[in-house]
C-alpha cells in the first residue's frame, strides 16, 4: 500500500516512461491484492458453504419433521421416519466420555513435560505423544475394532458389569447397586461379552484427542513467566503447589480452550468410532450398549440413502456442523485471551 | 508438631501428584506403542509383493495397487488445488490484512476450519461437485476423483493458510523496508522476496497438509466413492487407500481383514514418514498445527 502511494507521488515528477511503469506497478499491485483477498475469502466461503449446503440438503427433513426431528428417537428407514435424538445423544455421550478420560491424562502429560521431566526427556516424549495425533483416524478405528473392543469385552466390561449392573455375569449384585439402584441403568448390557459400545468408542476417542489437548496445555504452560514460578519456588512451594496455584490460574482460560478444542475434535470424528459404536438406533442410557453417532451414521448410510433418508442425514450433518462450530468458537476465544495477555 | 504435620502432608500431596503425572504420560505412551505395534506386526505379516501389483477386484487374491494409485492421484489433486489458494490467502493475511477488519476475522475462522469435522466438508464437496456434475451429464458422471480431490483440498486449505501466514510474519520487516525503499512494488516484494524467504516454512505446511489429507477417509466415501479397478481418469469413481481399508475392515472375511492391515501399515508408514520429513524440513521455527 505504501509502495503504491509513494509510487504515485514520484510519478508526478518522473519522466514519461518511468511514470508509465509506476502506473503499471500501481495497477498490478491493486490486482494482486484483490486476487489474494479473493483467496482469503474462500476460507469464509468454505465455512458458509458447508453450513448452507447441509442446511439446504436437509430442508426436506426439517420441513417434514419440524422441531420434532431433534427430539424423536426414531431412525427407521423401513417406515421412512427419522429423528436425531439417538445419533445426537451418541455423539455427545461419546465425546463427554472421551473428555472425562482425556483431560486428566492430558493434564498429567503436560505437567510432566513442563515441570517434572528432565530436559533431555522432554523432546522425545513430547514428540512421541504428538505422533499419536499423526496416526490416521481409520487406523484408530481398525485398532479399536480388532484389538481394543475384544480387550474391553474380555477385561473392562465384565468387571464394570460385575460391580455396577443389575445382571452381573458372576451372578452377585454388588453392594453399590443394591443401595444405589439407578447406577445400574448406565451399565446394563444384553451382551456382556460384546466389546463394541458407547464406552469403547469414548475410550478410543479419548486416545485420539489426548495429543491435541496435551499439546495445547503444554504450550500454554510454557507461557507462564519464569519469575512467577521462581518466586513461588523461592517461598518454599512444592512443584504441585506451583502448578496448581500459579500456573493453573494464569493459564485457566487457555486450558479450557484446549479442552474445547479436544471436544470439537471428538464431536466430529468419524472413522475412529464408526466401527466400535455398533450403529444401532435404540435409545438407551447405558454406556455399555451399542449406539450411533452423527458422523458414523452419515458414513454408514449416506452412500445408499435416497430421498428423505438422505435429507435427514444432511440435516444431521448441519446439526453437527453448528454444534462443532460453536464449540470451536468458544475454544478459540478462550485460547485468544491468553495470547492477548502475552503481549502485555 | 503441627508444622511438621503440614510439611508431611504437602510433601505427600506433591509426591502423589508427580506420580499421577508420570502415570498419565506412561498411559499415553503405552497406547501409542500398542497401536503402532499392532499396525506394524499385523501389517508386516500381511505384506506381499502382490499388494503393489494387483488390484482390489481380485479380493483375497488381489492387492491394493489401484487404491494406492487412486490415493496418489487424489492427494496430488488436493494439494495442487489447495497450495496456490492457501499460499495466496496466507499472504493476504500476513501482508495485506493489517488495516482491514476482515483480516483477524478470517484468521480466526481459518483456525475453526482447521478443526471442522471432515465429514461435513465431504458433504459440502458432494453438494457443490457431485450433484451438479450428475445433473449436467444426466448421471454419466456422479462420484469422481475430481470431487474427492476438492474435498481433500478443503481440508488441506486451512493448514496451508495458517502456516503461510505464520511463516510470512516471521520474515523480518527490515527485508520489506529494504525492498520498498528501492521502489519494488508490493506484489513483487510478496512473490519474489517474502514468499521466497519463507519458502521452507511454506513447504513444511504443504507437507503437513499432505500428511493430514492422506489419512482422511470420511470425506472420500461420497465424493471419490471407490472403485475396484485401476483408474487414472479423474472423472471416474476413484478408490483410495483409506477407503479400501474402511471397506476391508468392515468385511466379515478374515483374509480381507488381513489385507486391510497391510493397507493400514502402508498408510501409517507413509503418513508418519511425511510428518517426520516436515519436521526435518523445518525444525527451527516451531508452529502448532492443532
Amino acid at each position: 500500500m505504501q509502495a503504491s502511494a509513494s509510487a504515485s507521488t514520484i510519478a508526478m515528477s518522473a519522466p514519461p516512461a518511468e511514470a508509465a511503469r509506476n502506473r503499471r506497478d500501481a495497477r498490478n499491485d491493486k490486482l494482486f491484492s484483490w486476487l489474494l483477498k479473493a483467496c482469503a475469502l474462500l476460507v469464509l466461503a468454505t465455512l458458509i458453504g458447508a453450513a448452507a449446503s447441509t442446511a439446504w440438503g436437509g430442508r426436506d427433513a426439517f420441513a417434514t419433521f419440524g422441531w420434532g426431528f431433534l427430539v424423536s428417537d426414531a431412525w427407521d428407514p423401513g417406515n421412512n421416519v427419522y429423528g436425531a435424538l439417538v445419533p445426537v445423544m451418541g455423539t455427545i455421550v461419546t465425546a463427554l466420555i472421551a473428555l472425562v478420560i482425556a483431560v486428566p491424562i492430558s493434564f498429567g502429560i503436560a505437567l510432566f513435560l513442563t515441570e517434572i521431566a528432565p530436559s533431555w526427556l522432554r523432546g522425545p516424549v513430547g514428540s512421541a505423544i504428538e505422533l499419536l495425533a499423526g496416526i490416521p483416524s481409520i487406523i484408530y478405528g481398525m485398532w479399536g475394532l480388532f484389538i481394543f473392543a475384544p480387550f474391553v469385552a474380555a477385561h473392562i466390561k465384565p468387571w464394570l458389569m460385575n460391580n455396577l449392573s443389575n445382571e452381573p455375569p458372576d451372578g452377585q449384585v454388588s453392594w453399590l447397586v443394591q443401595h444405589v439402584p439407578w447406577i445400574a441403568k448406565f451399565f446394563s448390557s444384553d451382551y456382556p461379552f460384546f466389546g463394541a459400545g458407547v464406552l469403547t468408542a469414548g475410550m478410543v476417542l479419548a486416545i485420539m484427542i489426548i495429543p491435541f489437548i496435551s499439546s495445547v496445555m503444554r504450550e500454554v504452560f510454557q507461557t507462564v513467566p519464569t519469575r512467577l514460578k521462581e518466586s513461588a519456588y523461592a517461598l518454599g512451594s512444592s512443584t504441585w503447589e506451583v502448578v496448581w496455584d500459579i500456573v493453573m490460574p494464569y493459564t485457566r482460560s487457555a486450558v479450557i480452550g484446549g479442552v474445547f478444542l479436544g471436544l470439537g475434535r471428538a464431536l466430529g470424528e468419524t472413522m475412529a468410532v464408526a466401527f466400535v459404536l455398533g450403529n444401532t438406533f435404540k435409545f438407551t442410557p447405558s454406556i455399555l450398549e451399542t449406539g450411533s453417532s452423527i458422523a458414523s451414521t452419515i458414513a454408514n448410510q449416506f452412500g445408499e440413502a435416497e430421498g428423505l433418508q438422505k435429507s435427514s442425514l444432511m440435516a444431521l450433518a448441519f446439526l453437527l456442523f453448528v454444534v462443532t462450530f460453536i464449540v470451536l468458537l468458544i475454544a478459540r476465544l478462550m485460547l485468544r485471551q491468553l495470547s492477548n495477555r502475552e503481549g502485555r | 508438631m503441627a508444622a511438621s504435620h503440614l510439611y508431611a502432608r504437602r510433601r505427600v500431596t506433591n509426591i502423589i501428584a508427580m506420580a499421577l503425572s508420570m502415570l498419565a504420560t506412561a498411559i499415553g505412551l503405552l497406547f501409542l506403542a500398542w497401536i503402532l505395534w499392532e499396525t506394524l506386526s499385523q501389517g508386516i505379516a500381511a505384506l506381499r509383493p502382490q499388494l503393489f501389483t494387483k488390484i482390489t477386484a481380485y479380493r483375497e487374491d488381489g492387492g491394493l495397487a489401484n487404491a494406492m494409485v487412486g490415493s496418489l492421484i487424489l492427494n496430488t489433486l488436493g494439494i495442487l488445488i489447495a497450495t496456490p489458494i492457501g499460499v495466496m490467502a496466507g499472504a493476504w493475511l500476513a501482508e495485506y490484512s493489517n488495516r482491514s477488519k476482515l483480516g483477524p476475522v478470517i484468521r480466526f475462522l481459518n483456525d475453526i476450519l482447521l478443526s471442522a469435522p471432515s465429514i461435513v466438508l465431504g458433504l459440502f464437496a458432494y453438494t457443490i461437485i457431485v450433484l451438479p456434475m450428475k445433473w449436467a451429464t444426466n448421471g454419466d458422471i456422479t462420484f469422481s476423483g475430481v470431487a474427492g480431490g476438492i474435498a481433500l483440498a478443503l481440508i488441506a486449505l486451512p493448514v496451508i493458510v495458517r502456516t503461510t501466514d505464520e511463516m510470512l510474519r516471521l520474515v523480518p520487516s527490515t527485508l520489506r523496508e529494504a525492498a520498498l525503499s528501492l521502489g519494488v512494488p508490493q506484489w513483487k516484494l510478496t512473490v519474489q522476496i517474502l514468499i521466497r524467504a519463507a519458502r521452507s516454512g511454506i513447504v513444511t505446511g504443504v507437507l503437513l497438509a499432505l500428511a493430514r489429507i492422506s489419512g482422511e477417509t470420511a470425506p472420500l466415501l461420497f465424493t471419490a466413492f471407490g472403485n475396484n479397478f485401476m483408474t487414472i481418469n479423474p472423472l471416474d469413481k476413484m478408490p483410495s487407500l483409506p477407503q479400501i481399508i474402511y471397506e476391508y475392515t468392515k468385511d466379515p472375511s478374515p483374509d480381507i481383514n488381513t489385507l486391510a492391515w497391510a493397507g493400514a501399515f502402508v498408510l501409517t508408514m507413509f503418513v508418519l514418514l511425511l510428518s517426520l520429513a516436515s519436521r526435518l524440513a523445518f525444525s527451527r521455527n516451531k508452529v502448532s498445527h492443532d
